[in-house]
């Protein structure tokens, strides 16, 4: 398992490569392998965001990411997991997120990068704050009906 | 009894802080703690509540010794 709070740039590809050559656990029994990538785009809410600042609670977020693994690994079997996740100023296009999982069919590894994504995007502790042309703005969940807290 | 209390995101900006040391009587909660910091001011509704980095309700009670942290919904991923 990887769980990493990362503050520079990084390139996922590279990143799941060195993991699979270095640290995969029993990659000899995987038949699936699944990843979600998330990325930072240049709008939301019908405005240009030109970056953004994704603040997290040390040691808080790092515990959370770590008990979202190891429920998958009880619920979906998965045989490996691996959350990498940006902090700091970011611009568009940079990498946001990395979940991988890797488990003998399927099913259990896509149901488990889903369920890691969503409940990250729930319960793990990080903050979003954007910046517009009009100054700039903490992001609200989109559950909360995409309100968006306004500061200039 | 001491609560380390720390604030993050849009919580900090309100209150002009990251974090500060509490003086608090036993027995004290969460939310008796947010009384004292915002000057009584009721805790916002939406508001998440973290002690010791698990998450908790508003009428948590404290320990002496805990952290506790006020922060609003969460936006990563």
């Amino acid at each position: 398992m990887k769980i990493e709070i990362i503050t520079e740039q990084f390139d996922p590809w590279e990143l799941l490569v060195d993991y699979k050559k270095n640290q995969l656990q029993n990659d000899s029994k995987i038949g699936a392998s699944s990843i979600f990538l998330g990325t930072m785009r240049d709008f939301n809410d019908e405005e240009d965001i030109k970056t953004m600042e994704l603040e997290h609670y040390p040691g808080m977020t790092e515990k959370y990411l770590t008990k979202l693994v190891n429920d998958s690994i009880k619920k979906f079997k998965i045989i490996d997991g691996l959350v990498v996740h940006r902090v700091g100023l970011l611009k568009p296009t940079d990498p946001i997120v990395l979940v991988a999982t890797w488990s003998e069919h399927r099913d259990n590894a896509f149901n488990a990068t889903r369920e890691i994504m969503e409940s990250l995007k729930s319960e793990a502790p990080f903050w979003k704050k954007e910046t517009t042309n009009n100054g700039f703005r903490w992001v609200k969940p989109k559950n909360q009906n995409e309100e968006i807290v306004n500061e200039s | 009894m001491k609560i380390h209390v720390r604030y993050f995101a849009n919580i900090r900006d309100l209150l002009g802080k990251d974090s500060e040391r509490v003086n608090i009587g036993v027995g004290a909660t969460a939310e008796g703690v947010w009384n004292l910091i915002a000057n009584g001011s009721k805790i916002p509704k939406d508001i998440l509540i973290a002690v010791n980095h698990e998450y908790v309700d508003a009428k948590h009670v404290l320990k002496d010794g805990d952290e506790l942290a006020f922060f609003p919904p969460v936006t990563g991923g």
